[in-house]
């Protein structure tokens, strides 16, 4: 027996609670990410001996993976540490003393008093001759392929000795397969392919697609992507799991193909949706050759979609603005000008606006696209420099109600739980998200505790895909009518109640329980049981009967939502109603349940966090608060005006109104995004200046008299925070192409109005973001560094972060349970508009599309499509492909048909990612009651079937000839000009 | 009249009602289809795999995997050749070659009538019996090149036969 050279006992330790991302180990750990962060929690150990080394790894590690923890790495192909063992390729072959032949290391759990040998003369030939084989079937061109340098075969090859192939190339092989180049993003080489199911693996276990299989058997095994079909018309979503996984070139992204293998990269944040999911940018000089999924992401775990792996062209899109521009007045040509002049000419608009009009006629809106440090200057910029509270933030028009309603129960604007939680759900409510589509990495991660029998119940108006698909159905589709949430919420609760499945012991000591005895009156009435609500939600009542008591009862409860529920005039009170549901089931405090608002954007909750709202100061406090104001008037040195400001709403009002002339607004598209799209035009046309600060000449820029160019998030250095409150740096991985990073630009408009600001670096800004922001004093930079990202609070209290919130008590202390009276929208059908429009996103374009409308997303969606139930259908003669008029009570916009059963009778459903679409031009002025946040769900509508197929509505006739002749000014060729006339 | 498309579809819907139930209903589902229309057709896989919880791609992973299922449709009659190991030393090759020149066809290929398609198969478990052959779901055992011919003769009546009583 091998002498015993090391006893390691830490470093396995060491590998179960922080294994290196850098490293693949061959077989995934045991260990979930929950009991790896649960470093209190019980491990049962097994100690053997690898290689003659002491090893000791948590019960049910692989060999491989024990061995890959002393950096002993086992030659391997079929095996990677993102999928299960597989046991296929015969490569990693070990002898283990007291047993016969030679078992494969991924596929044998390590046990206690195991000797391995990994390496021997018997193991060597055995590789050997299994490689000749491999090769024997492989095309020899290494130094022409895509995989050159980065490539598992010839890595092995080279790792266990490989000199000659004996066989000889003539017999039957597959060095002839045809190339699938059907994808945008990567093509697929099956003569390069050694069948290790490597991506078919990827597309069932990390993405819950199944889009690949091993078809046919034997010598004719091949991948196939659905049933034969090319990449393009299979089920393949494009998320890029396979080819992650992929150790040959057989599917390679296109970049790499064109440009070869990177040579450098950093770890950096996606921009795209509230997931935020790590990717490593990796570069050839300042050229970004591709961004593969960080297997170091918290948030994301090694995953991700087809937005943040593959959609980044835009940012070198010609489209984009790169020379500041300023004119007098819309109908003039634009003048590119310096930064100074830019800044200048700002400046001493706004300074003249407001001796004109007074200190509150202007005002900026922050952007949840832009880092913490960039929203922080913003608002610190209205605040210190324009003098008032004007600054409001898109958080307005999506989670502005998130905020508010988790404050007012559980006393902290953010969801309670990480991503990681979901593995530990057993019962999962998806009420108003659409997960697949709009947050696909976390979806993956939900299909998958699916998969091991977490149970789903789904609440929407329309048959989202989570709903019924390969390996995922849900319990229950509860298809309720646009517009009640708060009476389903309540109905559930009334259920529970009524059946006493109320967890009275968490509700006696973790809630205030006179507030809980008023609701709890409240609840008990009639009118909230299933039986009367039944004809308000259209829920039938033994569906929600079952969904009540499935929820209260099954374990482990987690509410995971989206738009669906902020987006009305009660979203706020639709979020208090999921706290109330989440309190009264104990479900809150630890992994696995939670009440989680899946954010739409990358940093919406960073925006809001860092104090862009007009009534509250960075961390949620209010700005008439005397004490909060003073902290920051200290700091700041200049005195605060103590009267909140404008909501976005309010601005838009007044403007309307003629005495609000004057606003910033960073990286939002405000004329296509907020709601009745005629009222926002106008009120931009009202405006005496309007900076606008965006990457490209976006449809609110057309109304601009000052244009500052901004940054990709590739372009410049801060942090995003994304729906789990956690912290991820963005770090710059080329120059900004018009010279200055967005925070650079806020910086030097500021200093122009005589505010002096003098950042050299973002994380100075973090250093003031800390020291006055109780959620974030243990923040930095260097932390940031250290250890990937933070959940915040992170302070005192919470010195590593806070993974799970309210875990012993409530942020405000006692869980307040409120009332939450139902009260239907104003936006009613009628006999006029008979029919309730609700609108959502898919997974290949991105909110306006502003960044995937410039780039080869558009395969897949190249125009928004009115979805329309068969029978309304039927009743107005159309077909899928008709163009249709949809008319509301703030507008009508022509769109073209798709008719299916995924919207339910009388509900119609559209995106809004094409601003020639105008789907904004039907949505109404409605809000939610405490926030104002636009009621985008529910508008009530009429269809009508129009003869002529390209036909164009007022506003988008008017619209085409706004965005030609604004491109004119600017001299650009505008591609949103493409609408047929 | 039935048109053809509205028969396919009946068959799968039937297939899959009669074995949804199962807990591994797949195959049994696969069975009935390709018993009754003598193929699966490519227009199944979807409805099948949407009824199931599966994707088309795990769909055409199991009929591309498994012999039995085809994509194109099989003769009425299925005359299957062993070549396996004990076949072949008892001299299943000439045996091959007869039941290849008696139809006219080779493996793999039917008949320009529908009628019979010629298959190769790897091991009948009637090795005791070798050389065997399967006509339909009758096994045949100690096939004599002599014997072939009577075997195709009368796989072709019993066709005959039956297309008389359907008429």
């Amino acid at each position: 027996m091998n002498q015993i050279k090391d006893t390691p006992l830490l470093k396995d330790l060491i590998e179960a609670g922080n294994p290196n991302p850098d490293k693949d180990y061959g077989t995934p750990s045991p260990l979930s990410y929950i009991d790896l962060a649960d470093r209190s929690c019980d491990l049962e150990l097994v100690t053997g001996t690898i290689d003659g080394y002491r090893v000791t790894v948590p019960a049910g590690t692989s060999v491989m993976r024990a061995a890959a923890s002393l950096d002993i790495n086992v030659p391997r192909l079929c095996a990677t540490d993102s999928v299960e063992a597989f046991g296929s390729c015969r490569m990693c072959l070990v002898q283990i003393e007291g047993r016969r032949g030679s078992p494969a290391s991924c596929t044998t759990p390590f046990e206690e008093g195991m000797v391995v040998t990994t390496q021997n003369a018997e193991l060597a030939e055995l590789r050997r001759n299994v490689m000749e084989l491999y090769i024997s079937d492989h095309p020899l061109d290494c130094l022409t392929c895509p995989a050159n340098g980065d490539c598992e075969l010839q890595d092995v090859a080279g790792a266990v000795g490989l000199r000659e192939v004996r066989y000889g190339y003539e017999g039957a092989n597959h060095l002839d397969e045809v190339k699938d180049t059907s994808n945008p993003y990567f093509d697929f080489d099956p003569s390069k392919c050694i069948a290790c199911s490597r991506c078919v693996r990827a597309c069932e276990e990390t993405q819950g697609t199944f889009a690949l299989t091993i078809e046919n058997r034997g010598f004719e095994s091949k991948v196939s992507p659905s049933a034969s079909e090319p990449f393009i018309d299979s089920e393949c979503v494009s998320c890029g799991a396979c080819v992650q996984a992929c150790p040959t070139a057989t599917l390679m992204e296109k970049s790499v193909v064109d440009a070869g293998q990177p040579e450098h990269h950093k770890i950096t944040t996606c921009a795209y949706c509230g997931v935020g999911c790590a990717f490593k940018a990796e570069m050839k000089g300042d050229q970004l050759v591709r961004m593969t999924p960080y297997k170091g992401g918290q948030a994301n775990r090694g995953h991700s979609c087809v937005k943040g792996r593959f959609a980044f062209g835009y940012a070198t899109h010609k489209e984009r603005i790169t020379t500041p521009m300023i004119r007098n007045s819309i109908d003039q040509a634009w003048q590119a000008v310096s930064w100074e002049e830019a800044f200048k000419f700002a400046a001493d608009k706004l300074r003249g606006i407001q001796e004109k009009y007074g200190v509150k006629s202007i005002g900026g809106i922050s952007s949840s696209r832009c880092t913490n440090e960039e929203v922080w200057l913003v608002q610190k910029m209205v605040r210190a420099a324009f003098g008032n509270n004007n600054v409001d933030t898109c958080a307005r028009v999506c989670h502005s109600p998130t905020g508010y309603g988790l404050k007012q129960t559980l006393g902290e604007s953010a969801g309670t739980q990480n991503f990681d939680s979901v593995a530990a759900a057993n019962v999962v409510i998806v009420m108003g998200a659409n997960p697949t589509d709009a947050h696909p990495v976390f979806a993956s991660r939900l299909k998958k505790r699916l998969r091991e029998g977490a149970k789903l119940i789904v609440v929407d108006p329309r048959k989202i895909d989570l709903v019924d698909g390969p390996h995922v159905k849900a319990e229950h589709h509860l298809k309720l009518l646009p517009g009640t949430n708060v009476a389903f919420v309540n109905a559930m609760a009334h259920v529970i109640v009524r059946e006493n499945l109320h967890q009275t012991n968490f509700i006696e000591t973790r809630c205030d329980t006179k507030g809980f005895n008023e609701w709890l009156d409240f609840i008990r009435d009639e009118k909230h049981s299933p039986e009367n609500t039944e004809a308000i939600t259209g829920i039938p009542r033994q569906a929600l009967i079952a969904s009540a008591r499935l929820y209260a009862s099954g374990g482990n409860g987690a509410i995971y939502y989206g738009l669906g529920v902020t987006e009305h005039s009660q979203g706020s009170t639709a979020v208090m109603g999921i706290a109330n549901l989440a309190m009264l089931t104990g479900n809150i405090g630890r992994p696995g349940v939670g009440v989680n608002p899946l954010r739409g954007q990358n940093n919406v909750q960073g925006s809001c966090d860092m104090g862009s709202f007009p009534h509250e100061l960075p961390g949620y406090r209010p700005v008439s608060d005397d004490s909060v104001r003073s902290e920051f008037e200290h700091a700041w040195n200049v005195s605060i005006d103590p009267e909140p400001g404008f909501r976005i709403n309010n601005m838009l009002d007044a403007s309307v109104a003629g005495h609000y002339k004057g606003l910033y607004v960073q990286g939002e598209d405000i004329a296509q995004s907020d709601p009745n799209t005629k009222h926002v035009e106008e009120a931009l046309r009202n405006l005496e200046c309007l900076i606008v600060q965006d990457i490209f000449l976006n449809v609110t820029a057309k109304y601009a008299t000052v244009f500052l160019p901004g940054s990709s998030f590739l372009e410049k250095n801060g942090t995003f925070t994304n729906a789990e409150r956690r912290i991820s740096p963005v770090r710059q991985v080329m120059q900004p192409l018009a010279g200055l990073q967005d925070w650079e630009v806020t910086q030097g408009l500021c200093n122009a109005l005589g505010y002096d600001m003098n950042y050299q670096h973002p994380s100075e800004i973090m250093q003031e973001i800390a020291a006055l922001t109780p959620t974030f004093t243990g923040v930095s930079y260097e932390r940031l560094d250290q250890e990937g990202s933070i959940q915040w609070p992170c302070n005192e209290g919470a010195p590593n972060g806070t993974p799970t919130m309210h875990t012993d008590e409530f942020v405000r202390g006692k869980g307040l349970f409120k009332v939450t009276e139902y009260v239907a929208t104003d936006e009613k059908v009628t006999r006029r508009f008979p029919m309730l429009l609700t609108t959502g996103r898919i997974l290949s374009q991105y909110n306006v599309g502003a960044q995937t409308r410039r780039t080869d997303n558009n395969i897949w969606h190249d125009k928004d499509l009115l979805e329309i139930h068969p029978s309304d259908a039927e009743n107005r003669g159309i077909v899928s492909g008709d163009r249709v008029e949809i008319e509301s009570r703030s507008g009508s916009t022509y769109l073209t048909a798709l008719v299916t059963e995924r919207v339910q009778p009388s509900v119609c459903y559209t995106t809004f990612h094409h601003p020639e679409s105008g789907a904004n031009v039907i949505t109404t002025d409605n809000s939610d009651w405490a926030t104002n946040c636009p009621e985008y769900k529910v508008t009530a509508v009429q269809i009508k079937k129009l003869m002529n197929v390209k036909a164009s509505s007022e506003w988008q006739t008017q619209f085409t000839n706004f965005s030609e002749q604004q491109a004119k000014l600017a001299k650009i060729e505008s591609s949103e000009s493409k609408l047929e006339k | 009249m039935q048109t053809e498309t509205e028969n396919v579809e009946m068959v799968v819907v039937d297939a899959v009602v009669a074995h949804q139930h199962l807990a591994g209903p797949l195959l049994p589902i696969l069975h009935q289809i390709q018993s009754e229309l003598r193929h699966i057709p490519g227009s199944a896989l979807n409805y099948i795999a949407k009824a199931l919880n599966l994707s088309r791609a795990e769909v055409h992973g199991v009929v591309s995997y498994y012999h039995s299922f085809t994509t194109k449709p099989h003769g009425k009659t299925v005359i299957e050749v062993c070549r396996a190991e004990s076949c072949q030393a008892v001299g299943g090759r000439k045996i091959e070659q007869r039941f290849k020149d008696a139809l006219g066809l080779d493996f793999g290929e039917t008949s320009s009538d529908g009628n019979v398609t010629l298959e190769s198969v790897y091991c009948l478990g009637n090795c005791a019996c070798s050389p065997s052959v399967r006509v339909g779901e009758n096994i045949y055992g100690r096939i004599t090149e002599s014997g072939v011919n009577a075997i195709v003769d009368k796989a072709i009546s019993q066709l005959a036969k039956s297309k008389e009583l359907n008429q």
